[in-house]
């Protein structure tokens, strides 16, 4: 594989002694999508800011195409376009202009026809002479991701792209970011959406407390820690497990009235049938059954849950 | 898309869009950065100049009112550095979008460069505007012209390279405003800006003497009229000796990262 981007040991301690990131070894592919999934504070943003010269790391290094972002740092940040969190925006300035600011300073020569093609992508032609402070939220972030590819990097960072944004313009980001993955930008977006990294994200890494605890791909993770479950609802709450049902580790749910039976979503018998043969032989009536898939969520929370748990 | 994949070891494109970029606003902001200073000047000429300047007799040779032009210029130069540079990196610093010149393909040097490039343009453009005014209310005549626009444009410089230092390191806008207001100010005035040193009693001549701006003014009206309170040398010296621990100050700040970067 032709790694993009390449973190050997990238670490920040803050002047505080505050220890915002640990070590970290990370590749990332070209042309993938990959999501930084965390809780606040976890070191997402430091990790982004230092990939891109905001934040300058302690230890470690970040190749970028080969080039490191301290010493070869021109080049580095050439290939980079990075949209932060917060809205910032040179609000009495049009998106035309602040395009065109943003090409400039990472010393692209003009492009209009590129620029206007940009912003009609980004449904901002319209708006383009108009002054940023007169636009919406939503525009107002479309102008920051316009700015980040005006210089059109191979690499783009988005810092929690729909922190804020309603459900319609989470899908419209959502669509954009496939279609500039189809044009070939390798794109890393920060979330603690789990369904954004779950529905986006071709592979994940998971970061808490200034931890890469684990980086996967989307679809292996969600194989591996991927559990279904099956819940029965008795119509007749039963005093005891009856051990006849020791096979399937079954245990209550809610409550006595509730059986739950947890399994593998891949291996190839569920073990359900015979489950509810054996229910029916022991005349243990239901009136529903419910089987769902662990979430990326529910692996999440177990993850992180997990690591605490070991913490104590 | 493709990245760019040739990076020259200078990025004129980078310096050029931050310098555009700022004149820009100087020139959406014309009315308040250029008229406001020029018709406060005008209002100190017509006070100092022609109001009580008529009842004052000449200084060193000079007439009042050409005598205070020099320093009018100054007091307006040093102030309009100061705020238009610190404005000009603060306010990025304020809404947050310093990020994208951060990281940026730009050396801490053209990041400089182009600040304050830009900010000290509007100083020159303001002080040669207020020199045009002045020349409506009073003969002027300019012995040493080089030197003028030398003293001019290294102060322009000196002072918008303090101007990006200060806007670095406020973090208010009120801590922006206070330096300007409690220090340079005050300053100014007691500089010499309405008066020759000689003409203060014995030990406050002295004190005078620790005062920077004094060197400043001195040395900007020797350029004019050919006389000076203190040696025109000892004045260079003092400006290019201020420009110096300006540039270590901002090298200081690229090199830690302070406020900047963390």
């Amino acid at each position: 594989m032709d790694p993009v981007i390449t973190l050997n040991g990238l670490a920040k301690t803050y002047a505080s002694g505050l220890v915002a990131l640990q070590p970290i070894d990370l590749s990332i592919e070209r042309g993938e999508i990959f999501a930084l999934l965390g809780p606040n504070g976890a070191g997402k943003t430091t990790l982004i800011s230092m990939v891109c010269g905001i934040v300058t790391p302690t230890a470690g290094q970040a190749l970028i195409d080969g080039h490191d972002v301290v010493r070869d740092y021109r080049a580095a940040r050439a290939r980079v376009g990075l949209v932060p969190q917060e809205l910032a925006t040179e609000t009495f300035e049009t998106p035309w202009a602040s395009t065109r600011y943003s090409r400039g300073l990472f010393g692209c020569a003009p492009d209009p026809a590129y620029l206007e093609r940009l912003l009609r992508d980004l449904s901002l032609w319209n708006k383009a002479h108009d002054r940023i402070q007169t636009l919406s939220g939503g525009m107002k972030r479309r102008v920051m991701i316009a700015k980040a590819l005006a210089h059109e990097p191979a690499v783009l960072f988005l810092d929690e792209p729909t922190a804020g944004v309603d459900v319609e313009l989470r899908a419209d980001m959502w669509a954009l970011v496939r279609r500039l993955r189809d044009q070939g930008v390798t794109i890393i977006l920060t979330t603690h959406y789990i369904d954004e990294a779950e529905e986006m994200a071709d592979r994940i890494g998971v970061i808490d407390k200034g931890r890469l605890v684990l980086v996967e791909e989307k679809a292996r993770l969600m194989k591996q820690l991927g559990k279904r479950q099956l819940i029965v609802q008795l119509t007749e709450p039963l005093s005891e497990l009856p051990v006849a049902l020791a096979e399937w580790k079954v245990e209550f749910g809610d409550d006595n009235a509730q059986l739950r039976y947890v399994f593998d979503a891949h291996r190839e018998h569920s073990g359900i049938p015979e489950l509810l043969r054996r229910l029916d032989e022991l005349q243990i009536n239901y009136r529903d059954l419910n089987s769902s898939q662990n979430s990326l969520e529910e692996i999440f929370v177990g993850l992180v849950g997990r690591r605490q748990g070991e913490g104590r | 898309m493709s990245a760019p994949v040739a990076v020259p070891a200078f990025n004129r494109r980078g310096v050029w869009a931050i310098y555009r970029f700022e004149l820009a606003r100087f020139g959406r902001t014309l009315w308040t950065s250029l008229i406001t200073p020029v018709i406060t000047t005008a209002l100190y000429f017509i006070v100092f100049g022609a109001a009580i300047g008529s009842r004052m007799g000449a200084v060193d040779g000079v007439s009042y009112g050409a005598f205070i032009v020099p320093g009018l210029i100054m007091l307006s130069l040093l102030t309009e550095s100061i705020g238009n540079s610190s404005f000009g990196i603060y306010f990025p610093r304020w809404t947050g979008s310093i990020y994208e010149v951060l990281s940026a393909p730009l050396s801490p040097f053209e990041i400089v460069l182009a600040y304050v490039g830009a900010a000290a343009t509007k100083s020159v453009i303001l002080g040669l505007v207020i020199l045009f005014t002045a020349s409506f209310f009073v003969d002027l005549h300019i012995v040493h012209p080089l030197w003028m626009v030398a003293f001019l444009l290294l102060t322009a410089v000196s002072f918008c390279l303090f101007g990006f230092i200060l806007g670095v390191w406020a973090s208010s806008w009120e801590q922006l405003q206070v330096i300007p207001l409690l220090i340079v100010t005050p300053l100014t005035f007691l500089g010499g800006a309405f008066y020759s040193i000689d003409m203060l009693p014995g030990n406050w001549k002295t004190i005078a003497l620790f005062n920077p701006i004094v060197y400043l003014i001195s040395g900007f009206r020797w350029s004019f009229y050919n006389t000076s309170d203190v040696a025109v040398g000892i004045s260079l010296a003092a400006v290019l000796g201020f420009l110096l621990l300006c540039l270590a100050i901002v090298w200081w700040i690229f090199r830690t990262g302070y406020r900047l970067k963390n």
